[in-house]
């Protein structure tokens, strides 16, 4: 239930600008691929493009190809909303639906395109859900009070059940614990570890240290300069990147010497 | 030593005051004319309610003379805001949603130029153009679907009728509900509908599980304010309804509004008549009051999930 990515030559722009240069990255299905760098680098916005969001602004483009198990995300025909029913995506920010309750939050992906599920089926998947965000036991008394009276961290947790209700093939994190406090973010850590036995996840932290203890795999990206766009720089075996890694910006990166 | 605690930063605490001193002001100022209003209508209508019944135009006492009129206020305001609402919604999302961006801004100074436009300028137009073109559709629905009651026949020769009212008020309205329903639209957090997107919604659906719930008490706010024009509207409806009294047909001369009823009758209206054309505006006010009063408690029953928390 899990797919590989392998992005071949890569361009993102947002209008005339190009933000991101050719990218070419291999990630493997059932591991946990880190992308790091320095603010303003283009990691967010490469994440994007894997599950066609980054097209959702207006004058955002792409050009080359991600292949999900070698079918071009990019390909004629394809369906953005397709696309993004089988590639997860969890927010900088935790966004459950204000409106719904923690069970309809469950089930808002399920739901789409009119499909009909069953009381008992819808149920069992909510429990199934929430249980393996960790968060079953916390909520199961609450469920039909709004996701939004959560904390910040429970609310995270809401939102990657909400996104693995739909068996998606691939999970994206964009900085998934960076409005979270510390206990909440070692939770969401837990709970990556336990994503990448049935999926494909790519987390985008600012968090070296996070992204040294979750992930099996890092890309490290980095920009020139203002207005250059971003590139990715290194790409190899998380510990290989933090202990031994080739280039020297990566070095300097890791090592903290900047970013 | 202490001087420098309690001297510091007056002059900006001297603003403070005076900015609070304003804003008080202001408030109770809206308070007070309200009050003062409310007084007035009730003190000009009082000889209504203590006249002989007989008196009373109509002959028969004050409330068998205004309830028609009622009747007839909340029928055209309602076909307004029947026509208004979907299409002022639709209009909005296009525009807010839909359109692409230069398009939708230009859209945008039309649909508030719409709300510029003065309310003689719609009686005119409704007068002379609308209500002779609805003549011919009139005449068919009478002859096709009288058996239903509001579009029982014989029809208007002239189209001036209350479904032709309820037209020209529809299209009064609807820049206000587009411009604060575009407003609100424009609104939802961008959070919430990358959410919907990000696990394969459509626009549509997106909209649907973001807009609209986010949207809703501001929508229902601003169907209230259209229906506070629809309600209180006079110029127009008094152009284009040839009023009478209260019938069912919508397609047939007959009915007539509060507000149309005071503008025609005003003029000439003296002594006990004006204390009832008085009455009748009170009663108009207080019939929106009651509707705001409902619009917030509508808005207000769903605080719990309206995202405010």
């Amino acid at each position: 239930m899990s797919k590989r990515i392998d992005v071949n030559d890569l361009n993102v722009y947002y209008g005339n600008f190009r933000a991101v240069e050719g990218v070419n990255i291999n990630i493997e299905a059932r591991s946990v691929t880190a992308f790091i760098g320095p603010s303003g680098c283009g990691k967010s916005t490469f994440l994007r493009t894997l599950n066609r969001m980054h097209e959702v602004l207006p004058g955002a483009r792409v050009e080359g190809e991600v292949l999900l198990d070698g079918e071009n995300l990019y390909g004629p025909g394809v369906d953005p909303v397709t696309v993004r029913s089988q590639i997860g995506m969890v927010f900088q920010r935790p966004n459950p639906f204000p409106t719904m309750s923690i069970r309809d939050n469950v089930l808002a992906g399920v739901k789409l395109n009119n499909k009909r599920i069953s009381r008992s089926d819808a149920d069992a998947l909510v429990e199934k859900s929430l249980t393996g965000a960790n968060l079953w036991n916390e909520v199961k008394d609450r469920l039909d009070k709004p996701g939004s009276g959560l904390s910040g961290g429970q609310q995270q947790r809401l939102c990657i059940a909400r996104a693995i209700a739909v068996s998606p093939q691939v999970i994206l994190m964009d900085e998934p614990c960076s409005a979270l406090d510390p206990i909440s973010t070692l939770a969401i850590e837990d709970l990556i570890e336990e994503l990448k036995t049935e999926y494909t996840v790519v987390i985008v932290t600012h968090n070296m240290q996070q992204a040294a203890r979750v992930s099996d795999r890092t890309a490290f990206f980095n920009i020139a300069g203002t207005g250059k766009p971003g590139k990715l720089i290194e790409y190899n075996d998380t510990p290989t990147i933090f202990n031994n890694p080739s280039e020297k910006s990566t070095e300097d990166y890791v090592s903290g010497r900047f970013g | 030593m202490s001087n420098t605690l309690t001297e510091s930063g007056s002059r900006g605490r001297a603003g403070d005051k005076v900015f609070s001193g304003i804003a008080l002001f202001a408030g109770c100022l809206i308070l007070f004319v309200l009050f003062c209003v409310a007084v007035f209508l009730l003190w000009q209508a009082l000889p209504t309610f203590t006249a002989d019944p007989a008196e009373i135009t109509g002959g028969s006492g004050f409330w068998t003379y205004i309830w028609p009129i009622v009747i007839g206020t909340l029928i055209a305001a309602a076909i307004a805001l029947l026509i208004a609402t979907p299409i002022s919604i639709g209009v909005a999302l296009f525009i807010s949603h839909y359109a692409p961006r230069k398009l939708s801004q230009g859209l945008g100074y039309v649909i508030d130029l719409l709300a510029a436009i003065p309310s003689v300028v719609y009686g005119a137009w409704g007068m002379t153009v609308l209500a002779p073109a609805l003549v011919g559709p009139y005449v068919w629905l009478a002859e096709n679907a009288g058996w239903i009651p509001i579009f029982a026949g014989p029809a208007s020769q002239t189209g001036k009728t209350m479904l032709t009212a309820g037209i020209v008020l529809s299209v009064m309205v609807l820049p206000i509900i587009t411009s604060l329903s575009r407003e609100i639209f424009l609104q939802t957090p961008k959070l919430h509908e990358e959410a919907a997107l990000a696990m394969g919604a459509t626009r549509w659906e997106m909209i649907r599980m973001t807009v609209f719930p986010f949207a809703r008490a501001g929508i229902i706010s601003a169907i209230m304010l259209g229906l506070g024009r629809a309600l209180g509207e006079t110029m127009a409806v008094a152009m284009v309804l040839s009023g009478g009294g209260l019938i069912a047909s919508l397609i047939k001369s007959g009915n007539q509004t509060i507000a149309a009823e005071i503008a025609l009758n005003f003029p000439e209206a003296f002594g006990l008549r004006l204390a009832e054309l008085i009455a009748a505006g009170l009663v108009l006010f207080v019939i929106t009051l009651a509707v705001n009063m409902i619009a917030r408690w509508i808005v207000s029953r769903h605080k719990e999930f309206s995202g405010a928390n």
